[in-house]
Formats: structure tokens, C-alpha cells, sequence
């Protein structure tokens, strides 16, 4: 119980000190994520409370953008691009190249808890497809090797 | 001139010349594209050596991403060396040798740039197609300054365009102005920029204000966020003269959240901004008040439509809105609001500054200005250029891009983002230039050209496409949310060459219906894709239908439910 008070502590701190000036649930829940790398129940409790909206419209919104997840993630998560530009780059092979490397199935985290995997619509990196991001850090030009160097680098 | 910008160019001059001044300068490009090829790295490594004659500085990428890691140095005569693709060895060896030398170090070198004539063996920058083919207006600090410095962009004659709207002209003259150079909407739908001003302008509404719309969510398009990490006051700048023109309050930057690089570029332009007296109470001590913020959103697609746009700055569910009533009336919090796409508001300061006359005189005459394409996939130098309007895609995708980049020629094109088009050869002798690329079936939209040789599949190009637009439906309307599914599922069975005869009819019967049914372009152009493939390269789909085709190789996409979703926790 100890442990929730503290954490609510900590999500009111991170709620109430935005960077940004133009508070809404919206901000609140990317504030939390960006801190703790999740939104646990007492955040959706914590915003719905300072926002002074109900609990099922913070969740209305946190259910919607896909980037919001509920559960602690991994160490560090890797983003694997399927856009266009590196798909026809031959994007498919390495996602599928580190997903055996990480003995992960689909989006998820590794069995160690250290990796997760997202698949991401585009990094923006357009340019050096195929690319994969560490924790927003890009890598692009990827090819085998450099998959498994970044792999490697994961574990 | 007022005191106020006088003082400031002054300063600016000072700082320039504090780092220019007989020093050797070392400028690398650390863009997100440059990142992604280690380019952070290298500055790193430079910035850490003390070297009196030395200054190394970072500055977002000039365009030319094929050829990044890129360094220029530039000599204290002017004298500019371009060195591509340099690992972190290389770049010490050019450290080395300009800590002991002013001569030109060749090794590695791909181009110079030059007052004078320099015998060399390397070519001048402007003799290389893929730089003087371009045009840059909006773009014409890429490569050049750091960016949110706000003395170097001063240093370039920034802001002062917004010293001469507010002291020497009037908010009509400026939307006069912008009206006048037929600048359109460079975020998709093309629409008169004066003409969305005007209709905000004469609201005498107490709070206005005027949205900058970076949520670039397009695969294949990365000039947005381009603009906002390499030369981010242009952008402030630009959005200043908009809230004076439009007589509003206050602007937000809307971005999705991870884009770390232009979110952090934007953020310091603001904050200098503001610390200069260029934003908040009084600018320049003028009459004109203005304040901006950046908003972010979480990931989904559909934020980038304006009004879904409104809804996620307010914090709820980006979905689009029913129109009317329109943003110009009843927009962000029920106030009277004006939208604009990054590129556009980009070319705003220096409108104002040259005149629109000036701006006229480049492109067609429908589409005056400049395109700002960004090219990936199979081609020989991908990157962000910013071309005159009217150019052929041809010329683009040869002069600008180099061919392709295998023995295998370019078949085919995708273009306007994942609701654009598919382009076979028969369009690449269309100018680019809004009105003739609609003609051809495909939309210039953001600028985003991604390129196929002959081994992509065109099935396998709309498979991924229609994926994209099925995970991305935001889900208020049914047709594009249960159209894109249906679609995907049709074309995963035309992948795996288990077709249905009458498939094409029922992806056009879904594609009209998502047409009529849907609010935002996500629904009404999801059918895109489909349509303009099937002009180009009916055949080719008609042998997928009859099963003739190889099954394509499963393609791994996410699904809308994800591992610890809500559904999960709540059930």
C-alpha cells in the first residue's frame, strides 16, 4: 500500500509541474508516461482528479492513442519501422530477424523484461530506411549485421 | 528600422563574428536523419577537442541525407568543404588537418563552394544537379545555422520581416500580401493561405487564434518536422506574422510526443523568442501581443486532420468534427481559429520580406512557389529538396535523385502519403504542381515521393498502405473503420493468391462507400491507393486476382489491440 501512495505522490508531482502550460488529460497522460514509461490505475485516478473529469474519460482518451501502455514496459524499448519506405527496404526480414534474436512474437516484451518491441508506422528517418529507434535514438541503413549489433547491444 | 530590431541585428553581428572571425568553422549536420547514421556522435567527438582556430558547431541537415554523415567546413576566406558519409575517424583527420592548415584537405571531400575559382579536382556544390536543380526559399537556412540560435538566424535578415509588418505595414496588407503570391496549403488539400486568412482576419472575436499543424504522420514525409528541427524561427517567425495578419492571440505547435529532435529545436526558438522580446507582451515594443506554446499529441494519425487536431489540443480523443461550423468561426475551445501546415507558414517570412511578386515569379501559375519533396526508397540520393514548382517528376527523380539505385529501373511511385497515390511511368512526365499531379491521379500533398524498382510488387505496396490507413482509423465513422479493415482483408487474400473473382468490385463498392460515409479525408481518399494503382498497373492486379501471382511473404503490422491494452485490463 505503501508503495501506491508513494507512486500516487509521484504522479501528482509529474501532474501538477507540466513543462507546458496548456494542461488537459491529454498532457497529464503523456507527462506520466514520459516519466514512469506507463500509466498505471492510480495515474488514471490522479488525472481524472486534477483534470476534474471522470475516471472513464481519462480512459477514453489513454484507450485511444496507441502509444499509452498499462503496464511496466521493458528496459528499453525498441521501435521497428514498417513504413512504406522501409518496407520496400526489406524492413520485413529484420523485423523478423529481431524478433527470433529476441525470442519475442509480435509487440511485446522479451522474456528477461529488458527489451520491448513496438512496431511503429515511421520514424521519420525516411531517408536511411530500413530504420529501427532505441528509446527514440535512431539507427537506419540497417542492414543484418547491424541488427544483430543493435540486438547485441540490448541484452 | 526600429531600435528595438537594431539593437538586436547588432548583437546578432557580434555573436556572428565572435564565430566566424578567423576561426575555421566545422558545422555538422546532426538532423534526425543524421542521428540515425551516427552524425550526434561525431559532433560529440569534435566538440570535446579544444582547438583554439576551431569552432565546431551542429546544424540541421542540408537535404542531401544520402550523403550524411556530412561535415562543412568552412575556412576563414568563406571558402565552404563539403565532406560526405564521414565515419568518426575520418572526421578527426579532418580536425587534425585544419587545426595545422588552411589549405584544402581533398580526401573525402565530394564538393567546395567558393567566391573565387579553386582549381580542384573536387566540383563546385553548385554544378551538382542535385543542389542547383533546387530552389530553396523555405529551406534556405538548411545546412546553414543552429538551429533555435536565434542570433544566427538574425544573422540571415530573420525577423525582420516581422519588423517590417508591424511597423510598416497593416494586418490587411499582410494577408493582402499573402493572398497576392498565391501561396496554397502545403499539408494536402492546397487551399489559398490568404484566403484562410481572410476569413479569420475581420472576426472580432477577443480570443483567435492560429494553429501550426506538425503532426506529420505520413510514411514517406519527414519535411515538416524537417523545418522544425533544422530552422525552427522560420516557423516562429512565420506563425508571428499569421497572429498579427489574423489579429489573434495565441499559436500552439501541435507534434506528436517522440520526436524528440524537433520538439526540443522548436521549443528553445520559442523560449529565445520570447526571452528577445519577440514574443509575449509588445513585440519589438509594438502594439501586437502573440504567444505560442507546443502541444503534443499522443501517436494516431488522424490528429493531423484540423479538426481532430483541435480535439487532442483540448485533450480528448483526436477525432474529427462534423463541419460546419468551421475552424474560422468556431475552432479550438469554440474560438474563432486558423490552421496552417509547417511548409506553409515557412514561406511566409520571406513573402513579406521580398514581396509577393517576388514569390509569384517562381512556379506555375496555379501553384506559385516552391515544392519541398522528400525522396526515399529505391532511389540513388534520398533526401529533402525543395524544388520550383512546375518541375517534371522526371527531372526529380533523375537530375534531383539520381536514377535508382539498383540495375532494376523505378516502376512505380507513391506519393501524398498513404492516402495519395500509386504513379506508374506513364504520369512521370507530370509536372509537380497541385492541380497536374490531382490530374494524374495522385496528390502532391506533404511532398513525401517514395520510390519502387521493378521487384516491389504493386500489391504488396497498397497491402502495406491499406494497413497503415486500417491501423490508423481513428473509428468514429464506420465506413472507414470497418471499409479499411474489409479492404486489408481482401488484399491479404490477393497477397496470398487466394483471391475471390469479384474481389475488385468489392473493393470498389467499399471504397465508395468509405467516400460518401466518412467525416475527414481518412475515409473519403482511404480508396486512393486502390483507384490510382488500378491506372497504372491494372494488369498486374488483375493477375493477382485471377491468382497468378506468387503469394507475397506475410507482412508483420500491428494490431489495433495491443498486448496490455485496455481491453485486457478493464475486461
Amino acid at each position: 500500500m505503501q508503495d501506491s501512495e508513494n507512486l500516487r505522490k509521484d504522479i501528482r508531482n509529474y501532474i501538477s509541474n507540466q513543462k507546458r502550460k496548456t494542461v488537459t488529460v491529454l498532457s497529464s497522460l503523456l507527462a506520466v508516461q514520459d516519466s514512469i514509461h506507463y500509466i498505471p490505475d492510480e495515474a488514471i485516478e490522479e488525472i481524472s482528479i486534477h483534470c476534474k473529469v471522470t475516471i472513464n474519460d481519462v480512459w477514453s482518451v489513454a484507450s485511444f492513442y496507441t502509444n499509452f501502455r498499462f503496464t511496466p514496459p521493458g528496459e528499453k524499448t525498441l521501435d521497428v519501422c514498417w513504413g512504406p519506405s522501409c518496407h520496400i527496404n526489406g524492413a520485413q526480414k529484420l523485423i523478423t530477424q529481431a524478433h527470433e534474436e529476441l525470442n519475442i512474437e509480435g509487440e511485446g516484451e522479451s522474456e528477461d523484461n529488458k527489451v520491448t518491441l513496438r512496431y511503429s508506422t515511421c520514424l521519420g528517418a525516411c531517408a536511411q530506411s530500413p530504420v529501427f529507434a532505441i528509446d527514440h535514438k535512431m539507427y537506419g541503413k540497417l542492414n543484418k549485421s547491424r541488427v544483430t549489433k543493435i540486438i547485441d547491444s540490448l541484452k | 528600422m526600429t531600435e528595438e530590431y537594431k539593437k538586436l541585428e547588432n548583437l546578432a553581428n557580434d555573436y556572428i563574428s565572435k564565430l566566424y572571425k578567423d576561426k575555421v568553422v566545422i558545422k555538422v549536420q546532426t538532423g534526425t536523419s543524421g542521428q540515425a547514421v551516427g552524425a550526434d556522435e561525431i559532433f560529440k567527438l569534435l566538440s570535446s577537442k579544444n582547438e583554439k582556430r576551431i569552432n565546431v558547431i551542429e546544424v540541421g541537415s542540408m537535404g542531401l541525407m544520402y550523403l550524411e554523415p556530412l561535415l562543412v567546413v568552412i575556412l576563414p576566406n568563406g571558402d565552404k568543404i563539403f565532406y560526405a558519409n564521414v565515419t568518426e575517424e575520418i572526421s578527426e583527420r579532418i580536425f587534425e588537418h585544419y587545426s595545422k592548415s588552411y589549405e584544402i584537405l581533398k580526401e573525402n571531400s565530394f564538393a567546395y563552394e567558393s567566391s573565387r575559382n579553386i582549381e580542384s579536382s573536387i566540383p563546385s556544390i553548385n554544378d551538382l544537379p542535385q543542389f542547383s536543380k533546387q530552389l530553396r526559399i523555405a529551406t534556405r537556412n538548411f545546412g546553414e545555422i543552429t538551429p533555435g540560435d536565434i542570433y544566427q538566424y538574425i544573422s540571415t535578415g530573420g525577423y525582420s520581416a516581422l519588423n517590417k509588418a508591424l511597423f510598416e505595414m497593416s494586418p490587411e496588407d499582410v494577408v493582402e500580401e499573402v493572398k497576392n503570391s498565391g501561396l496554397r496549403g502545403r499539408g494536402g488539400a492546397a487551399f489559398p493561405t490568404g484566403l484562410k486568412w481572410s476569413f479569420l482576419a475581420p472576426n472580432k472575436a477577443p480570443t483567435k487564434y492560429v494553429l501550426c499543424n506538425c503532426e506529420e504522420g505520413d510514411p514517406g514525409a519527414y519535411n515538416d518536422k524537417g523545418i522544425l528541427e533544422t530552422d525552427p524561427h522560420t516557423l516562429v517567425e512565420g506563425l508571428i506574422l499569421n497572429g498579427f495578419a489574423t489579429n489573434s492571440n495565441k499559436s500552439y505547435v501541435f507534434i506528436r510526443q517522440g520526436h524528440d529532435i524537433p520538439i526540443n529545436a522548436i521549443e528553445r526558438a520559442i523560449k529565445e523568442a520570447y526571452d528577445k522580446g519577440l514574443l509575449g507582451q509588445n513585440i519589438l515594443g509594438s502594439n501586437f501581443s502573440f504567444d505560442m506554446e507546443v502541444a503534443l499529441t499522443g501517436d494516431s494519425y488522424v490528429a493531423g486532420e484540423e479538426t481532430a487536431l483541435m480535439e487532442a489540443i483540448e485533450g480528448k480523443r483526436s477525432t474529427p468534427r462534423f463541419k460546419p461550423p468551421f475552424p474560422a468561426a468556431s475552432g479550438l475551445w469554440k474560438k474563432p481559429t486558423n490552421i496552417n501546415n509547417v511548409k506553409t507558414i515557412s514561406y511566409v517570412p520571406q513573402i513579406i520580406k521580398n514581396g509577393s511578386d517576388w514569390f509569384k515569379s517562381t512556379g506555375t501559375e496555379k501553384s506559385s512557389g516552391t515544392a519541398i519533396v522528400c525522396l526515399s526508397g529505391h532511389i540513388t540520393r534520398p533526401g529533402m529538396y525543395e524544388i520550383p514548382m512546375g518541375m517534371t517528376i522526371e527531372e526529380v527523380l533523375d537530375d534531383v535523385g539520381g536514377g535508382s539505385n539498383s540495375d532494376k529501373e523505378i516502376k512505380m511511385l507513391q506519393t501524398g502519403g498513404p492516402l495519395g497515390g500509386v504513379l506508374g511511368k506513364e504520369a512521370f512526365a507530370t509536372k509537380i504542381d497541385f492541380d497536374e499531379m490531382a490530374k494524374s491521379g495522385a496528390i502532391l500533398g506533404s511532398g513525401g515521393i517514395i520510390v519502387c524498382d521493378d521487384s516491389v510488387s504493386v500489391v504488396d505496396l497498397i497491402r502495406n498502405l491499406i494497413a497503415f490507413n486500417q491501423f490508423e482509423s481513428c473509428g468514429k465513422c464506420f465506413p472507414c473503420r470497418l471499409g479499411n479493415t474489409h479492404m486489408y482483408d481482401v488484399l491479404q487474400r490477393l497477397a496470398n493468391s487466394k483471391s475471390n473473382p469479384n474481389d475488385l468490385q468489392l473493393l470498389e463498392r467499399i471504397g465508395k462507400s468509405m467516400k460518401i460515409g466518412s467525416l475527414c479525408g481518412h475515409g473519403q481518399l482511404g480508396y486512393n491507393p486502390i483507384s490510382s494503382s488500378l491506372k497504372y498497373f491494372e494488369s498486374e492486379i488483375i493477375d493477382s486476382i485471377n491468382n497468378k501471382i506468387e503469394p507475397l511473404e506475410t507482412m508483420l503490422t500491428p494490431t489495433r489491440t495491443r498486448p496490455n491494452s485496455t481491453e485486457q485490463k478493464i475486461g
